[in-house]
């Protein structure tokens, strides 16, 4: 394991920013740390750094206990959320800083920095003040002045959150593959999860200083494991008393269940995929999302969301309705599974032999 | 901040070109242009015409010899002296407050804080007798300066304390707000860049300041050397060995060697206006190091 951290503990004037946080992360992988604002994401990555010094825990880089270690002497590239630009130096002097500290020779400096300002597309704003500069472009300058003198871990915190909506997308995806095309490892804070999954290959999800679940963005979208996770990752709800819900009848009483509305379908009888498994319900109110509608669903005691393809009859509040719930989170005793509808389940054997043999 | 403020107004100015909304009627205009300037007039200029004025009133002979008069040179002497040795220790000291109390978190901060402010708070001629307390012929440290013939109340290093005290406050003043605006972001983003702490003050923070520096510095110099009442209570006012000018003004005003006494006093105007230039020269500098590299981002 390329960084390796070990219980590590960080308060602030009573309040826990980092409750025994341990993780580790393979060399090359680009890992984003998702949570809520105020849950500690910015303070590991501080302590990562240096910044920041641990109450207690162990902090190791390749294989070194770096707790000691000088935030100069650990070789990590930091963008700040705001960039932190030497505001009184060109482009150019900012991207230099880090190699002239190091004494390195003038045209060692001028080729790393010609290089660099290629990569990050500033080649032309090399005179230029950071006042002159588009919050993207103070964005690349930040990310090109951390990577000059070659670290060999790169954190970003917030890297995305001072820019307007349309720029950010575009650096989401020149960012991710930049740092695949250097190969660099790297860390990066964000509350936003759509950001974290599009460019993270590794999330782990940060809240009240824990570290809630470490993996795949799919995999924890598909296997979450705390009732955080489940209800901070994706559109969810949470839902009491799941056992009265058809084909969930088996749960265990005392659960308590997530629901997503891509876990459900409404429709009339014909239009569902399982009508067998479908429970009876009313339609209180339909939102035009954009792509498709989002339908609330009175059935039984609860009120459960789902989407609806524009393609199909548009519902209307009132409308006697049909509910298929595909699968349910279920969490109990701080165990979690994943569970599907039996009913569903139980007449599924011909509909795969069907699917097989097409 | 008043650092940052003149060169904002300077700015300001040039798009000063009202919008229709804001336009007064002319006469409103007039009559607050006219009571603005007669007011500078009767307050600020009428003044300096008439240190000049007195001044030169029995000739430039009168003038020239009570300006080299070997007292006067010597009062000039020492307050330059005196003003060399404070304004780097200030600056230093001020300087080094600022950092800490903006950079760091510590115990007794916001003591420290309003203790840099005391000097503002007294009158100087209280700051005098805290020193005349300290170490004059009763005071506590007094008898232990003065067996080893080292008097320090109505000497020079008497003068030196009282004005280092009167003067405290000019140089963190002026740097606090700025480094507090500025908070420590570039500092860290340094340090991250293998930056050690000396390279970041000189290369990241340094520059930062620069401008309240500057504006800190010249204002402790320009109090330093016009400081009358703390100096007054501790100099013993020695003819020739301790006295600063403007105490020497004072001796000569009341002896009513008028023309000596403003000749004296138009040194210090003079002081006034040089460093009211450079000021003013700093902030045009600065001013267009900024306007050089506009263009540029302008078509952005």
């Amino acid at each position: 394991m390329y960084i390796e951290v070990r219980d590590l503990v960080k308060t602030f004037n009573g309040h826990v920013a980092s409750d025994h946080v341990s993780f580790s992360i393979r060399k090359g992988s680009l890992v984003g740390l998702l949570g809520p604002s105020g849950g500690g994401k910015t303070t590991i990555l501080r302590m990562l750094a240096g910044l920041e010094t641990p109450d207690s825990g162990e902090i190791y880089i390749d294989g070194k206990l770096v707790n000691d270690v000088p935030p100069q002497k650990r070789g990590i590239g930091f963008v700040f959320q705001n960039y932190a630009l030497f505001r009184h130096m060109t482009v150019y002097d900012n991207i230099a800083f880090g190699l002239t500290v190091q004494k390195r020779r003038k045209q060692e400096i001028r080729k790393r920095v010609t290089e660099l300002l290629e990569l990050t597309g500033l080649s032309g704003l090399e005179r230029r003040y950071p006042n002159q500069l588009s919050g993207g472009q103070r964005q690349r300058v930040a990310f090109a002045r951390a990577l000059a003198p070659e670290p060999q871990l790169l954190l970003l915190d917030e890297p995305f959150a001072a820019i307007d909506a349309k720029v950010r997308k575009e650096l989401r995806a020149w960012l991710r593959a930049t740092i695949e095309r250097i190969g660099i490892t790297t860390l990066f804070v964000t509350h936003d999860q759509e950001e974290a999954v599009e460019v993270a290959d590794e999330i782990m999800i940060v809240s009240n200083g824990r570290i809630e679940q470490h993996g795949t963005p799919y995999d924890i979208y598909k296997n979450p494991q705390t009732p955080f996770v489940a209800g901070f990752i994706g559109e969810s709800q949470l839902l009491d008393d799941p056992g009265s819900l058809t084909g969930f009848e088996d749960v265990q009483p005392g659960s308590k269940a997530i629901i997503r509305p891509e876990f459900t379908e409404v429709g009339t009888l014909g239009e569902l995929s399982a009508p067998y498994a479908a429970q009876a319900g009313k339609v209180q109110s339909v939102m035009f999302r954009g792509s498709s509608w989002q339908v609330e669903v009175r059935t039984g005691q609860h009120t459960i969301q789902a989407y609806r393809s524009l393609e199909q009859k548009q519902l209307k509040p009132g409308d006697d309705i049909w509910v298929l719930i595909h699968r349910l989170y279920l969490f109990k005793d701080g165990e979690s599974y994943v569970v599907e509808n039996a009913k569903k389940a139980a007449a599924a054997p011909a509909k795969v032999g069907q699917s097989a043999a097409l | 901040m008043a650092g940052a403020t003149p060169s904002a107004l300077a700015r300001s100015g040039k798009s000063a070109v009202a919008s229709a909304g804001l336009q007064e009627s002319r006469l409103v205009r007039l009559l607050l242009i006219t009571v603005a300037l007669l007011f500078i007039f009767v307050v600020l200029i009428l003044p300096l015409i008439t240190v000049f004025e007195q001044a030169f009133r029995k000739g430039v002979d009168v003038y020239i010899a009570a300006i080299t008069d070997p007292d006067a040179l010597a009062a000039i002497r020492l307050t330059l002296v005196t003003a060399l040795i404070v304004v780097p220790c200030n600056t230093i000291f001020g300087v080094a407050a600022a950092w800490a109390i903006s950079k760091f978190r510590f115990r007794g901060k916001q003591v420290l804080v309003t203790l840099i402010d005391l000097p503002f708070a007294i009158s100087p001629v209280i700051s005098g007798l805290i020193f005349v307390l300290l170490f004059g012929n009763q005071g506590f440290f007094g008898p232990f300066f003065i067996e080893r013939d080292m008097p320090i109340i109505f000497a020079f290093p008497g003068i030196v304390l009282a004005t280092i005290f009167v003067t405290f406050p000019f140089v963190a003043r002026e740097l606090i707000p700025v480094m507090q605006a500025q908070g420590n972001q570039e500092e860290e983003a340094a340090v991250s860049l293998g930056a050690n702490g000396w390279t970041i003050f000189r290369r990241v923070t340094l520059p930062n300041i620069k401008w309240g520096l500057m504006y800190g510095i010249i204002l402790c110099n320009a109090r330093a050397m016009g400081e009358f009442g703390a100096v007054s209570v501790v100099s013993g006012h020695i003819r020739g060995k301790t006295n600063t000018i403007p105490l020497h003004v004072e001796i000569l005003y009341n002896e009513y060697q008028f023309a000596a006494a403003f000749a004296v006093a138009s040194l210090l105007v003079l002081l006034a206006l040089v460093t009211l230039a450079v000021k003013g020269y700093a902030e045009r500098k600065h001013e267009q190091a900024r306007l050089d590299i506009e263009p540029q981002g302008g078509n952005q």
